[in-house]
């Protein structure tokens, strides 16, 4: 299980980078923290012609305050930061709770929060946090620079709205309210697997103690990362109760649509995904109280 | 090359295992500027510039570590193939954490594999070897 | 002074090289011009090879040679039978390399010999083969259907059947006051040790000389086959054995690569190095359980049994390799287990289909065996509403029954007979442990899971095969080496072995150094399988230590030129009224007159089999939305004789469990409507982790040693995993009782789990 030949060149900016790929052609490849190309390039399931590695770039990694509380983090940050650094935890809880249950602790040191949005591999927990929270993810490419909302970069099982020379330069997050309310729950088969199946929610209470803003997403429910409007509207403008997130839950099934794979049932992981949201928001409501 | 390759077959540092090549088993784990990664996932290439701490670079001046010593007096090990993954790997999880939890310690080592001791040893020996580790320190 | 080991929890000699990184597995030998072996494997699991073309990948930079059958001339060897070779299987038998047709994904069909891995991975890529697709047999039904046929010349998929019988089954069953039959499946999965298969070798047929590095297990059985295989003396083959990262019963048994190897290092006269990888490991190593057993039970109503009837089929995929057939034999024998069964009857049938080739995975049989008796006494129990461990109590055989004769229950076996025990003490033992009567589920859950208690009860033999060698050398220097026929798969032989011969010569263990498993070290061994290290070579040690003592004074005398009744042996030295000699000034004494201290020992145990034998608790946890189950606390106890180190007691019992939760959870080889392998991976083939460990407790028992050696040992390394699936079945079937639900299937997943409350029970 040994990679195919190929030309290595690492970038120091990401004009750099682009510049080379720019060179290379379609079969070169941008590598972040590899942990996903990698093993797909030592089963030989994957041989670019060239891999432009953005570990050089130090831009890349850069974490900092945006406009109106927004919280953007570089692509080539790694999972075991955003699990661990306080001032991230702080700004996006959740981001931190979810980046916690990716693999393991040596390939969270490697991996990269821009890598795993740019795999998009629908069952990845760092895609769906992208998605619940709304985020922008910022490409850059030989014709410049654009702004995708998490909502329409994902367009199916490893398949994105960037083209394949283009990178992410950084994820923005929106502000996160201290009050805010949210919860994250996956099953996998076994600690750092693939989720089976996965919810992050999210709910904000007004002073009148009714739901005023909320997000519910689930990974490993379908080819990409979904949001689970129907719950959604039924817990916007309502108090919160355990009743109310049962009838949330049970709108789950129609906005969902898994696959049957070797370790579940498509038809497992529509019903787990309802069990998973009535527990998410109970703990998000829970541990607030 | 990956880096394992290059450890084994151009540094003769064998003590670096290859399990599965596709970052699952943990058996390749090795320090990278201290921390704890996957040298099947990573290419040599990478690695320019960085401190690379293998298993090999352990022990001092022909002594056992602690966390040797450790896994050691707890038989930690049977066959030994995946020994050299779980120490690098507990050795920057305690670097990290020094008074670990036991529920703490199997979480860090989730991601290494051993087919011979049920890993309870392991997780035993890793705490045990936390607590020399303090004792040391506070003397 | 005299100095005690055996029984203590002694520290490895294993461990130093082993903790530094400095032990010498097989990927870490490097030979001078030494080239690199890789495979083409089918990627079908049935079709004709109508043409292979090698030239592109021979043109390529760095390609030394490739072959394929075509290259080799027709008297390919095949792979023998070592183990169950029952009439029948001689149709089956694979040859080291596909000849016209693949009859499994991952059969090898063409070799490459390059300069390196990656130029030889590379030369895979340009090997053209025309397939001629066939339909795919996956299941036992299709096999025995027969409608396409695996092997053509055989006329049939049957590799062989047999029925095996005891006592009188229609007075069993007719007229029983109450019967149950149930079906019950294991899943296909195996050892996938963490370190793959790797071979060296030097072929040179001039001298002629083989010698292959990287065996294990049964070398001198391996060595007699391939210099059969390769018309060569046996004094022309060298096994060598390196450090092994684990067997678990597949590791070490002759599989195409050993042939493979060795033709491609004559072919390019250098030294060939091959390293599984563990793509290739999940396909081409042997696969194991896989059995659907038809199990019929006979009990009066007070849950006396009085009989049991099966079938057993036996997946044995698509040739039958050295062992395969030990699977399902082992798994009838067993069925009746530790119990008084008056009548039993088995139709035995082995099935080939166009999967990975079978072969033994640690505690072979017994722990299918094991599964699907306990979970029918289970449901027996419930039937009867009989307490499981009073039904248990009602039924297990007791002292005075033993030892009991179990009949040929395998053909061409000899008689077994279980040996002198107390079934009841080892689980009246673990029922205090589990603290069983006491035991209540209602534990506060914030998932509101239920919970249960599964017990189930086990026997395990041990220590089957011929006689194990054992030579222990004093060198001038004072070391003391021990060269054994056994060989090491990462167990600890090297230190029980050395803590046998401290003891015994009354040495510091630190001076001892163990060397095993390689035909250049001894003139025979039996080799290492069925548990049997500690007492085949353990008693071999004991016996060359004893020997060597008697040399020592016989030195002693020569030197002092006095009887030999005047002096003792004790602290290393032969010792007579105020003087002594040390063993190392006897190993001078004997250099001087051009001889060694040393002595030889053969210990037989004659086919003496001594079973080892216990019970197993699980408490489970089951979330019922979401069919998670944790196992929370686990317990075992075990009878072995004698306990050589219980620290390696503990780990062979530890590590078995968890290796049994695995194949109760996680691992499962599963295959597609055509044959194709879809856990090729670790990301899909899931072997247990620190995420499933329960509190395990483990108990050896040291009160019934075995009566056929003299250390009283019984073998250690399966207790631990033979019955684990049985009492992770019988819990959490318990605690899905109130929803209708029996595990009768392996693995138990989530997805299972939740398809059957769906349904509203099975």
């Amino acid at each position: 299980m040994k990679p195919s030949r190929f030309s290595y060149l690492a970038a120091d900016s990401v004009d750099n980078a682009i510049d080379m790929m720019r060179e290379n052609g379609e079969d070169a490849r941008y590598i972040a923290g590899g942990q996903s190309l990698v093993p797909m390039m030592n089963f030989r399931v994957a041989a670019p012609t060239a891999l432009i590695d953005l570990n050089g770039v130090p831009e890349l990694s850069k974490t900092q305050d945006g406009p109106n509380g927004q919280l953007q983090i570089g692509a080539m940050t790694r999972t075991r930061r955003l699990e661990t650094d306080p001032s991230i935890a702080k700004k996006n809880p959740l981001l931190s709770a979810a980046a916690a249950h990716i693999a393991h602790f040596q390939i969270r040191n490697r991996g990269t929060l821009g890598g795993s949005i740019a795999h998009a591999d629908p069952a990845a927990e760092l895609p769906g946090i992208a998605l619940v929270c709304e985020a922008d993810i910022h490409l850059r490419g030989p014709r410049g620079p654009r702004i995708v909302t998490a909502a329409d970069f994902f367009k199916g099982v490893f398949t994105t709205a960037a083209d394949n020379r283009e990178l992410i330069e950084k994820i923005c997050f929106p502000h996160w309210p201290p009050q805010r309310r949210w919860a994250f729950k996956e099953i996998s088969r076994r600690e750092g697997d693939f989720a089976l199946v996965g919810i992050a929610a999210w709910f904000d209470i007004n002073d009148a103690g009714t739901i005023s803003g909320c997000a519910i997403g689930a990974i490993g429910a379908g080819d990409t990362p979904m949001r689970l409007r129907r719950a959604e509207n039924i817990l916007r403008g309502s108090v919160p109760s355990i009743d109310l997130f049962r009838e949330a839950a049970d709108a789950v099934t129609a906005d969902i649509d898994p696959l049957d794979d070797i370790h579940a049932s498509g038809e497992y992981r529509c019903e787990v995904a309802a069990v998973l949201v009535k527990r998410t928001l109970t703990e998000a409501w829970e541990c607030s109280q | 090359m990956i880096l394992a390759d290059c450890l084994r077959e151009m540094l003769d540092l064998t003590g670096t295992h290859l399990g599965c090549e596709h970052g699952v088993c943990g058996a390749c784990t090795v320090l990278a500027d201290g921390t704890a990664m996957r040298s099947c996932l990573i290419f040599a290439v990478q690695a320019r510039g960085m401190a690379i701490t293998t298993v090999e670079g352990l022990a001092k001046d022909g002594r056992l570590s602690p966390l040797q010593e450790a896994f050691r007096d707890n038989h930690a090990l049977q066959c030994g193939f995946c020994t050299p993954g779980m120490l690098t790997t507990a050795e920057a999880f305690l670097a990290e954490n020094p008074s670990p939890t036991r529920a703490e310690v199997e979480s860090a080592i989730s991601g290494n594999l051993c087919r011979c001791t049920g890993y309870v040893s392991i997780v035993d020996a890793i705490i045990d070897a936390a607590t020399r580790q303090r004792k040391a320190a506070s003397e | 002074m005299s100095r005690t080991y055996i029984g203590e929890a002694v520290s490895r000699l294993e461990d130093k090289r082993l903790l530094t990184g400095s032990g010498t597995f097989i990927d870490d030998v490097k030979l001078p011009d030494m080239a690199t072996m890789a495979i083409l494997r089918s990627p079908h699991a049935h079709a004709i090879v109508r043409a292979i073309n090698l030239e592109t990948a021979l043109a390529l930079g760095g390609v030394i040679d490739a072959f394929c059958a075509a290259d080799l001339g027709v008297d390919l060897p095949v792979i023998p039978l070592r183990l169950a070779p029952f009439d029948g299987f001689e149709r089956f038998l694979q040859r080291p390399i596909a000849v016209d047709k693949v009859r499994y994904v991952g059969e090898p069909v063409a070799v490459i010999i390059a300069e390196d891995r990656y130029v030889a991975e590379d030369a895979l890529e340009l090997i053209d083969i025309d397939y001629d697709p066939l339909p795919a047999v996956t299941t036992v039904d299709q096999a025995a259907a027969g409608q396409t046929l695996i092997h053509e010349a055989a006329g049939e998929n049957m590799g062989t059947r047999y029925t095996v019988a005891r006592g009188d089954e229609d007075a069993a069953f007719d007229g029983a006051a109450y019967t149950r039959r149930e079906r019950f499946v294991t899943n296909r999965h195996g050892a996938v040790s963490m370190e793959t298969r790797g071979l060296i070798a030097e072929f040179d047929p001039d001298k002629p000389l083989l010698r292959l590095h990287g065996a294990t297990k049964v070398n001198f059985f391996n060595r007699r086959h391939l210099a059969e295989a390769f018309a060569l003396p046996e004094t022309s083959v060298e096994l060598i054995e390196m450090d092994v990262g684990g067997g678990f019963g597949a590791r070490g048994e002759l599989y195409p690569e050993d042939y493979l190897v060795p033709i491609a290092s004559r072919r390019a006269k250098r030294p060939v190095k091959w390293i599984e990888d563990r793509r290739e490991n999940l396909t081409a190593s042997n696969h194991s359980r896989d059995i659907i057993c038809d199990l019929e039970i006979a009990a009066t109503a007070d849950g006396e049994i009085l009989g049991m009837r099966a079938i057993v089929q036996g997946d044995m995929g698509a040739y039958v390799r050295t062992n395969g057939g030990v699977v399902a034999s082992k798994a009838a024998q067993f069925l009746p287990g530790p119990y008084r069964v008056p009548s039993f009857t088995c139709d035995v049938q082995f099935l080939m289909t166009n999967k990975t080739p079978v072969g033994t995975f640690r505690g072979p049989g017994r722990f299918e065996a094991n599964f699907c008796r306990e979970r029918i006494l289970d449901l027996m129990a419930d039937d009867l509403d009989l307490d499981p461990a009073e039904l248990r109590h009602r039924n297990l055989m007791t002292p005075e029954d033993l030892p009991y004769r179990i009949g040929e229950l395998v053909p061409g076996d000899p008689d077994a007979t279980l040996d002198k025990g107390d079934y009841p003490a080892a689980l009246n033992r673990l029922l205090t442990e589990c603290g069983y009567a006491d035991w209540h589920a209602d534990i506060e859950d914030p998932d509101s899971r239920v919970r249960a208690l599964g017990i189930a009860c086990f026997i395990e033999s041990s220590a089957a095969g011929p006689p194990e060698s054992a030579h222990i050398t004093v060198s001038a220097n004072g070391g003391v080496e021990i060269r054994t026929g056994a060989s090491s798969v990462g167990q600890g032989t090297e230190t029980g072995l050395a803590q046998i011969c401290a003891e015994y010569l009354d040495i510091d263990i630190a001076g001892i150094q163990v060397l095993h498993g390689s035909t250049t070290l001894v003139k025979t061994g039996g080799g290492t399988f069925h548990s049997r290290n500690t007492v085949m070579a353990g008693n071999a040690t004991r016996i060359a230590a004893e020997t060597l003592k008697d040399r020592a004074i016989a030195l002693a005398a020569l030197r002092w030129n006095c009887e030999v009744d005047n002096l003792t042996y004790k602290d290393g030295a032969v010792h007579r009224s105020m003087e002594n000699i040390t063993l190392q000034e006897l190993a001078s004494f004997a250099e001087n007159r051009g001889e060694t201290l040393s002595a030889d020992a053969l210990f037989d145990n004659e086919k003496h089999i001594s079973y080892s034998y216990g019970a197993h608790a699980a408490q489970v946890a089951v979330d019922v939305a979401t069919g998670v189950v944790e196992v929370e606390k686990y317990w075992l106890t075990e009878e072995i004789g004698r306990a050589l180190n219980p620290a390696l007691v503990q780990g062979q019992a530890v590590g078995g469990v968890v290796q049994g939760l695995g194949g109760t959870f996680l691992d499962h080889f599963i295959y597609d409507a055509d044959g194709q392998l879809l856990t090729g991976s670790f990301a899909d083939y899931l072997l247990p982790t620190t995420s499933e460990l329960p509190e395990i407790t483990t108990i050896a028992m040291e009160d019934s040693p075995s009566e056929f050696n003299p250390m009283g040992f019984k073998g250690a390394g399966e207790g631990g995993i033979v019955a684990v699936a049985a009492a992770v079945g019988n819990a959490v079937s318990r605690a899905l009782r109130p929803y209708g639900i029996s595990i009768n299937e392996l693995p138990i997943t989530p997805d299972l789990l939740r398809k059957a409350l769906r349904g509203g029970g099975n």
